[in-house]
């Protein structure tokens, strides 16, 4: 059977960058399908994107970003896609790069494989504060996987069939990309990452305030063992 | 009688009042009730037998037995807020569930023809 891809686009309020993100990546990889999970966005998110030759799928009201990558999860589950790649609504992940996350999937040498912006490509600079978060999680992550991950936080993501069908069942509610990571392994599957290179966001705002980043360090970090003494 | 213990005894008898309303008119659930309903008694038992709660208060070694009661009330309170944030954690659980199944189901229709007033536009394949 032929190898069907399908690019998920989480978007809460992105109509400034949303369809040229899509006519990007349909530019790049005219053969995969593009669904938008519209996160109860208040602003044109799901015209343009429905425009732009998108699947959007609409949730009710705002349900944050885990609830929002799950539905796709789910959607690509329900299809039968055999690879997903998460991409970032606000142009942050350049669609040239998609090919470099799927092809690891493809050659069936890893279940998920992470764009990281810290193996070389690119000039990722972020502020002091937000790269001692992520060298703490990467840290951490590294030595609960056993296997060394430098970019924990990049939503830049490719997930084969069987991280599609457990994604679809089980997901982190919100700041979900380090917790997936410890799930996966736990869950006994093979994670991968190869560099890329990220654009600066093209609209929009980030989600992490200065009091958020607190919360997010916190629930992280909680999540992280609490999910270590699960036992499922 | 002491003042404390009329006053615990009104207070714990209104509590107590409040929530057999609140479930015969159909405002609060008797699963949710059980908590308060226990915590009004308690507290109504401890302050008509003044005996009761002098001996308990002696046992714990607190020097003022009247504070027994508030200790009472506090660790209701502790159970009945870690009760309720089980409660909306699952509502939560539940909560997502639906809208994303309520999401798919719409993109579903969408994708049979049938618009969201439920009138089909066009025939789906199987459409006897």
């Amino acid at each position: 059977m032929k190898n069907k891809l399908l690019i998920i686009i989480p978007a809460f309020n992105e109509e400034a960058t949303i369809a040229g993100v899509i006519a990007s990546i349909r530019r790049h990889m005219p053969a995969a399908d593009i669904v938008v999970v519209n996160d109860g966005s208040r602003d044109r998110t799901a015209e343009r994107a429905s425009s732009g030759g998108a699947v959007v799928l609409s949730h009710l009201y705002n349900m944050g970003i885990g609830a929002t990558m799950q539905t796709g999860y789910k959607y690509a589950r329900s299809k039968g896609y055999s690879i997903a790649v998460q991409v970032d609504a606000d142009g942050q992940h350049p669609a040239d790069q998609i090919e470099r996350l799927v092809k690891p999937v493809l050659e069936g040498k890893a279940d998920i494989v992470v764009g990281s912006r810290f193996l070389g490509e690119g000039d990722y600079r972020p502020s002091i504060a937000r790269s001692a978060g992520m060298a703490i999680f990467s840290k951490l992550v590294s030595i609960i996987i056993k296997e060394k991950v430098t970019d924990t936080t990049s939503g830049f993501r490719a997930a084969g069939k069987n991280c599609i069908d457990y994604f679809a069942s089980r997901y982190p509610d919100d700041y979900p990309e380090v917790e997936a990571l410890v799930l996966l392994h736990k869950k006994g599957f093979s994670i991968m990452e190869v560099p890329v290179s990220m654009a600066e966001r093209a609209g929009g705002r980030s989600s992490i305030t200065p009091m958020r980043s607190v919360y997010y360090m916190v629930k992280v970090l909680l999540a992280i063992m609490v999910d270590l003494m699960k036992k499922n | 009688m002491y003042l404390f213990q009329i006053i615990a005894i009104i207070g714990s008898v209104a509590l107590f009042a409040f929530v057999i309303d609140f479930i015969r008119r159909g405002l609060l659930k008797e699963k949710y009730s059980v908590l308060w309903i226990a915590s009004a008694l308690v507290i109504m038992a401890l302050s008509v037998k003044k005996g009761l709660l002098d001996g308990i208060a002696g046992l714990l070694g607190i020097a003022y037995p009247p504070s027994l009661l508030f200790l009472v009330a506090f660790i209701f309170i502790l159970l009945i807020n870690l009760h309720f944030s089980v409660v909306i954690s699952i509502l939560h659980e539940k909560n997502k569930t639906l809208v994303q199944e309520l999401t798919l189901l719409r993109n579903a229709l969408k994708e049979a023809g049938v618009d969201l007033s439920g009138k089909a536009e066009k025939k789906g394949p199987g459409n006897g």
